[in-house]
C-alpha cells in the first residue's frame, strides 16, 4: 500500500535534489541486464533507478549488503519493501545463501540488477577502487549477459562521507555500451576491462577532486 | 487597463507573432522534417512562453512573488555554478552555508528591505566568514582556487541577482507602488538584448568579436543588437520614472554591461570544457545561459536608478 508512496517521495526527492539526468552512450538493452556503477554513497542506486524509464525501474532491484540493510526496522522495511534490494551477506563465512546464485535467479525471472561492484562505499581520494570478483563471476553463470556501466557523477560532492545534510549540486548518470564477459576471459583482464569501461564515462572537468 | 496588463498583453502579441513566424519557417523551410536551427528557435519560444508565464504569475503576487521567484533562480543558478567548480570534501560546510544560510538571508534582507546590510552581506561578510570556515577544515589544497570560486558563485548568482527583486523596494518619488514595473523595464531590455544580438547575429553576422571566447558573438550582432533594444528601452519609457532620453541612456548602458556579462560567463564555460551551464530549459541550457546578461547588468541598473531617481538619493 505504502510502498508505491515511498518510492515515489524517494524519486521525487533524488530529481529535485541533484536534477539528475541521464546520458547515453548506446542504447539500453531489450533484456535483462546489470547496471554496474561507482560506489560513493547510499544515494547511489537511487540515481540510477531515477533516471531509469519507468518501465524498466519497475523490474530492476539494486544489490545492496544485507549487513546494512537488516539493521532496525525502517532500514529493513525500506530495503525490503520500498526498494526491493537483492540483500547479500558480504562476509563469505557468514553466507547462507550464495550471492551469485541470488542474483542469477532474479536475472532468470526476467528482472535487472543495480550493482556496484567496489562492493562498499569508496570514501578515499581514488576515483575508483578496485572490483571485487562478483561482476565475473554473474558474468561467467550467465553467458551473454549485458553488463551495463553507470558512471555516477557528483553524488559525492551532493553528501560526503559523515555528513547529514545534502548540497543541492547536478548530478549525471552517464551510461556506457553494454559488456559481457568474453567466453575464455581471464577474471583479472575482464574486471579490468569492466573497471576501464566505467572509468571511461568519468567527465573529465573534475581535476581537483 | 493598468500599466502590467497593457505590457503583458504586449508581450504575448510578441510571442504570437515569433510562434507565427517559427511554425511557418517549420512549414515552409524546414518542410516539417527536422532541422537545426528552426527547430531551436522553436525550442526557445517555447521555453519564453514557459518563462514569461512564470514571471507574470510572480508579478500578479507582486513584491512576495518576485522575492520567491528571484530566490529560486538564485538556488538553481548557484547549484549550476558551483556544480562546474572544484570543491573538495573540505568545502562542504562553507557550501551548506552559502545554500542554506546566505541565500535565503540576501533574500531575507532584501524582502525587509535592508538596503544597508544586502549590499555588503556577501561582498563583506560572505567574503570574510566563508574562507575562516573553510580554513578550519585544515585543507590547503588549491585553497585559494577553492574559496574563490565559491565567493564568486555566491556574489553572481545571489548577490547580483538579488538585485533585481530588489528593484521593487526602491522609493521612487511620483512613482509609488510601480517598481514592479522596473523589473519589467530591466528583464525586457536585457532579454531582448539577447534575442535580438542573436537574430541580427544570424542575419548579418560576419567578423567575430571574442572567438577564443564564444564563436556567437559578432560585432554585426552586438551592435544590432545593442542598438534595437535600446530603441525598445526607449519606447518603453511610459513604464517607468525616466524620459524617453534617460530610458535609452539606462538601456544602452544595461545593455553593454549585460554582453559583457554574457562574455565573462563564457569565458568561464569555455574554460571548464562546457557550452552550457546546465539542460534546465530546453533551446537555452541552465537558467545561467539566459540569466549571465541580467546579473551583470540587475545591480548597475539598480544603482543608477536610486541614486538618480530614488528619494534616498538626497541622504
Amino acid at each position: 500500500m505504502l510502498e508505491p508512496l515511498a518510492r515515489t517521495a524517494l524519486l521525487g526527492f533524488a530529481h529535485l535534489l541533484t536534477g539528475v539526468r541521464a546520458i547515453y552512450d548506446a542504447p539500453l538493452p531489450d533484456r535483462p541486464c546489470v547496471y554496474y556503477g561507482n560506489h560513493v554513497s547510499h544515494g547511489d542506486f537511487a540515481l540510477i533507478w531515477a533516471v531509469l524509464p519507468a518501465d524498466r525501474r519497475r523490474r530492476t532491484r539494486p544489490v545492496a549488503g544485507a549487513d546494512y540493510w537488516e539493521k532496525g526496522i525502517v532500514r529493513t522495511y525500506v530495503g525490503r519493501r520500498v526498494v526491493r534490494a537483492v540483500l547479500i551477506e558480504r562476509e563469505r563465512d557468514k553466507r547462507a545463501q550464495d550471492p551469485i546464485a541470488q542474483m542469477s535467479a532474479v536475472l532468470t525471472a526476467g528482472e535487472s540488477l543495480i550493482l556496484f561492484p567496489e562492493g562498499t562505499r569508496n570514501l578515499t581520494d581514488a576515483e575508483l577502487l578496485r572490483f571485487r570478483s562478483g561482476l565475473y563471476h554473474l558474468g561467467r553463470t550467465n553467458p551473454g549477459l549485458p553488463l551495463v556501466p553507470a558512471w555516477i557523477d557528483n553524488l559525492h560532492r551532493v553528501l560526503p562521507k559523515g555528513e547529514l545534510l545534502p548540497i543541492p549540486l547536478l548530478c549525471t548518470v552517464h551510461f556506457g555500451a553494454p559488456l559481457a564477459v568474453a567466453d575464455d576471459e581471464d577474471k583479472d583482464a575482464f574486471l579490468e576491462r569492466a573497471r576501464a569501461a566505467l572509468l571511461a564515462r568519468r567527465p573529465a572537468h573534475l581535476e581537483h577532486a | 487597463m493598468s500599466t502590467t496588463a497593457t505590457l503583458f498583453l504586449g508581450i504575448f502579441g510578441v510571442l504570437l507573432f515569433a510562434s507565427a513566424v517559427a511554425h511557418t519557417l517549420h512549414l515552409t523551410v524546414a518542410g516539417r522534417r527536422p532541422h537545426g536551427v528552426i527547430d531551436n528557435l522553436r525550442d526557445r519560444i517555447n521555453a519564453w512562453w514557459a518563462m514569461v508565464g512564470l514571471v507574470a504569475l510572480a508579478f500578479a503576487f507582486g513584491k512576495t512573488g518576485v522575492i520567491v521567484l528571484f530566490g529560486l533562480l538564485s538556488l538553481l543558478a548557484l547549484r549550476e555554478f558551483v556544480t562546474l567548480t572544484h570543491t573538495r570534501r573540505s568545502d562542504y560546510l562553507a557550501l551548506a552555508l552559502a545554500f542554506y544560510v546566505a541565500l535565503p538571508m540576501q533574500y531575507l534582507l532584501v524582502w525587509i528591505e535592508w538596503y544597508g546590510l544586502y549590499s555588503i552581506f556577501i561582498p563583506v561578510y560572505g567574503f570574510l566568514l566563508l574562507p575562516i570556515v573553510a580554513a578550519l577544515r585544515a585543507d590547503a589544497t588549491h585553497f585559494l582556487d577553492r574559496i574563490a570560486c565559491v565567493q564568486w558563485a555566491l556574489m553572481l548568482a545571489v548577490f547580483c541577482l538579488s538585485h533585481v527583486p530588489a528593484l521593487v523596494t526602491l522609493d521612487i518619488p511620483g512613482y509609488e507602488g510601480q517598481g514592479i514595473l522596473l523589473i519589467a523595464f530591466l528583464v525586457i531590455v536585457v532579454q531582448s538584448s539577447d534575442v535580438l544580438q542573436y537574430v541580427w547575429g544570424k542575419l548579418f553576422g560576419k567578423r567575430k568579436v571574442a572567438p577564443t571566447l564564444s564563436p556567437s558573438k559578432t560585432w554585426e550582432g552586438l551592435l544590432g543588437g545593442v542598438l534595437s533594444s535600446t530603441a525598445l528601452g526607449a519606447g518603453l519609457w511610459w513604464i517607468t520614472p525616466f524620459t524617453p532620453l534617460q530610458a535609452a541612456v539606462i538601456a544602452f548602458t544595461v545593455n553593454v554591461m549585460g554582453f559583457f556579462g554574457g562574455l565573462v560567463m563564457s569565458a568561464i564555460k569555455r574554460d571548464h570544457g562546457v557550452k552550457d551551464w546546465g539542460h534546465l530549459i530546453a533551446g537555452h541550457g541552465g537558467v545561467l545561459d539566459r540569466l549571465d546578461s541580467v546579473l551583470f547588468s540587475a545591480p548597475v541598473f539598480f544603482h543608477m536608478v536610486r541614486y538618480l531617481f530614488g528619494a534616498q538619493s538626497t541622504q
